[in-house]
């Protein structure tokens, strides 16, 4: 019933042999093919950046020298902000000043996805926001030289007030967060800040002091709240510990100068022992040993802590300017409540050296335009009228964020228009740290245990201290971890 | 005549070979080049430039990517033999493992409804499968199915007694070293299905005389499985096995979407498929991207190669 036969290794060979035949009878065109799709595009046109036109020098009308009969081709990342805010806000604009240009919008989720086959062909579109997962890497675009350089831009005249250059109008700080090898070649438009934010409603109904302008007067505060029988503080709960670290820090900082960051950033031995951020842990231990922070939360996700304040359980919340948009749904169910910006108390009003209005802010969401566009005068065209008062104010008030920009504008959104408020407040007293975005597995897990268990008054500021120091020392001595100084 | 035969031969070879030659030989030619390279996958074509062997030195001091060699090891020897034995077993059951009156030979009582039912996870893309499963190994407060079920029973009380406070509950995902043999489990998981179809097609060209023939003889189920099934897929059977070799060998989307690009805490859940992306996307670096997918490519035909001797077996040819 059963026959063994021979294995089938005649056929396999003559099979094999074939398959070598027909790929050598490939190879060489699949070479060619390779040459093809990867050397097509570069070579056949010219540096378009380096185009022939040379911007009319002086036109205040048309300082970047914009061909008004062009195309410009725009790529907006649909993301949280969609790209509503560039069909409805910023193309309009450019529109209107010229009829005949071709606006040709784009919107991807993907950025890199759509994009990067088209840089590395030499075929870029002339205005890209660089954002979302699929966001490309702009050091690298910058080492690859596939970007434009901004100075042109920033120089050029305003387009509300040909007085006034374009990059007097940009937060301090922004030019240089978008500066690569010591150029521009990045523009953040987007602000976001970081501080505390309260109930007004509740504030207003009860005539509490809604900025306290030491920590004893804050400290005075949430005794008045708490007697009144609500929690005077919560923070963002097991999932996000770290948040309290933005007071802490902001408070060292308005105390002693942003400078006080430098050793931190740099993980320097010793620098979370340096005396005005032990006095900052200090004041925040503080809330811990009063019990000032709403029982439970540490074992809450920081949605339902934040919605828990939204809903008027708790007074105060450390949190940065997206917090309205975030509780967007709890804030819709209550028309009555608004919150707003209040700025960290001081330590030591008398021997501060920054004011009380003095924030943490960082500009974000990146825009810039390549090397090899075609019409990379119309990108930047685009870009001075998003820096436009009108641009500005329809962007904010569109997508419920900041700009990086300095106008004076109308806000709708309560809580937008107090951050605004104390982001004028501010002017140049604005600082950041960059330790949490340089080595993020310091902030988290790393510094965010350390602090949770200073919020649970599990240890004392020193004990504080000394766990931030070991935190620092592991990144420190971690050789797999590419340093950054500053 | 004979003379005539290659042109028309090639007229109809031609276009697919073309097509071959652009969609299959291209790229590997060019990932091939592209791993002697700088290019940083932003870069112009124009601008790329030969650095010779750079990025395979590099291949050799990194760390990480031995993490990824041996979770891809680890794939390769566990989810195979396990998915291969559970769909043996099953498709046996189904179709030659009942006894029933009237028919010496048949499948155990619902089979029908079970072979439908182990079809269910092919119907689900990866995508699917890999969210599915980040909500079995969730903890129980984030709605994870494996807890809430273990702690209903009392496993979390048990270990609360172990352990100590708080600690009453096992995060997968929190503890490196179960991360990829969740994943084996979820290949394992939505491969069965799939090969229990394979391996019931196969039996079903068994013919029943034979089965008639062992039972008379009195040979046990078992025995009829081993010394009879087994042998009579076999062919089946290694044809799979390389095929799950060559699946083991990816595992790409099951990571990113359950473990994240990183291959999860500490990166002890990486694959090398992971790994390519990482180096290509998240470090901007598509030369060495292309090393390590050369390396994947070497692998992958290399233990293709090898199963293929390993598993050579005289062939059964039924008369």
């Amino acid at each position: 019933m059963f026959k063994s036969t021979e294995r089938p290794s005649t056929s396999r060979r003559t099979f094999l042999q074939r398959m070598a035949i027909s790929g050598l009878a490939v190879g060489p065109g699949g070479g060619l093919l390779a040459a093809c799709a990867t050397g097509g595009g570069g070579d056949e046109e010219p540096d378009a950046a380096q185009g022939t036109e040379t911007p009319a020098e002086g036109d205040p009308d048309n300082p970047l020298g914009v061909d008004a009969e062009g195309e410009v081709e725009i790529w907006i990342f649909n993301g949280g902000f969609t790209d509503k805010y560039a069909t409805d806000v910023h193309e309009p604009i450019l529109q209107a000043k010229y009829p005949n240009l071709t606006i040709n919008h784009n919107a991807a989720v993907d950025i890199g996805a759509e994009l990067q086959a088209r840089f590395v062909a030499g075929d870029p579109p002339d205005f890209v926001n660089n954002s979302g997962d699929g966001q490309m890497d702009t050091a690298q675009l910058v080492a690859d030289e596939q970007l434009a350089d901004l100075t042109p831009l920033l120089d050029a005249p305003s387009w509300d007030d040909p007085n006034v250059k374009v990059r007097d109008l940009l937060v301090p700080g922004t030019v240089e967060l978008g500066t690569f090898s010591g150029k521009p070649y990045q523009l953040n438009y987007a602000f976001t800040l970081f501080g505390l934010w309260y109930n007004k409603t509740l504030f207003d109904e009860n005539g509490w002091n809604t900025q306290p302008r030491t920590w004893d007067e804050m400290l005075e505060l949430c005794a008045e709240i708490q007697e009144f029988g609500l929690a005077p503080w919560v923070y963002q709960g097991e999932t996000a510990p770290r948040y309290m670290n933005w007071p802490l820090l902001s408070m060292a900082i308005k105390q002693a100068g942003p400078d006080i960051m430098v050793p931190v950033d740099n993980l320097e031995e010793g620098a979370w022992k340096q005396e005005p951020i032990l006095q900052a842990a200090e004041a925040i231990y503080r809330l811990a040993e009063n019990g000032y922070f709403m029982p439970g939360i540490e074992g809450m996700d920081f949605r339902d802590v934040q919605a828990l304040w939204a809903q008027g359980e708790a007074a105060i919340v450390p949190s940065g300017s997206w917090l309205e948009n975030e509780e967007a749904d709890v804030i819709a169910e209550d028309p009555a409540f608004e919150l707003a910006y209040m700025f960290e108390p001081l330590l030591d009003e008398s021997t501060a050296v920054l004011p009380l209005e003095a924030l943490r802010a960082t500009a974000g969401e990146p825009y810039f335009i390549p090397a090899d566009a075609k019409h990379p005068q119309a990108g930047m065209e685009y870009m001075r009228a998003m820096i436009s008062k009108e641009g500005a104010e329809g962007f904010s008030n569109e997508v419920s964020s900041l700009t990086a920009t300095t106008f004076d504008i109308e806000i709708r959104n309560p809580g937008l228009a107090s951050a605004n408020e104390a982001k004028n407040a501010a002017g140049e007293n604005t600082y950041n740290w960059f330790y949490p975005s340089w080595y993020p597995t310091m902030e988290n897990p790393g510094i965010d245990q350390v602090t949770r268990k200073l919020l649970l008054a599990e240890v004392n500021p020193e004990q504080w201290a000394d766990e931030c120091e070991a935190v620092a020392k592991s990144i420190r001595e971690d050789d797999s971890i590419p340093k950054q100084t500053r | 005549m004979r003379h005539r035969k290659y042109p028309f031969v090639l007229a109809f070879l031609a276009p697919g070979l073309l097509v071959y030659g652009i969609f299959m030989l291209s790229p590997y030619a060019q990932a091939i080049w592209f791993s002697f390279t700088d290019w940083s996958g932003l870069g112009r074509a124009t601008d790329i430039e030969f650095i010779g062997f750079g990025n395979y030195l590099r291949l050799l001091d990194d760390e990480q990517l031995r993490v990824a060699l041996r979770n891809n090891f680890i794939l390769l020897i566990v989810v195979p033999v396990v998915t291969l034995l559970i769909a043996l077993f099953l498709a046996s059951m189904l179709n030659v493992g009942g006894r029933r009156r009237g028919a010496a030979v048949t499948g155990v009582r619902g089979s029908a409804v079970y072979k439908v039912v182990y079809f269910f996870p092919l119907v689900l893309s990866t995508a699917i499968v890999a969210v599915l499963f980040n909500y079995v190994f969730a903890p129980a407060r984030a709605g994870g199915v494996l807890n809430t079920i273990s702690n209903a029973i009392g496993v979390d009380w048990v270990l609360e007694r172990i352990r100590g406070e708080g600690r009453g509950e096992i995060l997968w995902f929190g503890e490196p070293a179960f991360l990829i043999w969740i994943i084996a489990v979820v290949m394992i998981w939505s491969f069965v299905g799939f090969f229990v179809v394979v391996f019931s097609a196969a039996m079903q060209s068994i013919p029943r005389d034979i089965y008639e023939a062992a039972l008379l003889d009195g040979s046990s189920r078992f025995n009829t499985f081993r010394r009879l099934t087994v042998p009579l897929v076999w062919d089946t059977v290694k044809v799979s096995w390389v095929y799950l070799a060559i699946q083991a060998m990816d595992a790409f989307a099951l990571v990113h979407i359950i473990l994240g690009v990183n291959g999860g805490p500490d990166g002890q859940g990486d694959v090398l498929g992971v790994a390519v992306y990482r180096a290509a996307f998240a470090e901007s670096n598509a030369a060495y991207a292309a090393t390590i997918g050369v390396l994947l490519l070497l692998l992958t035909m290399a233990i293709t190669l090898m199963f293929m001797r390993a598993l050579r077996r005289e062939r059964v040819e039924l008369a």
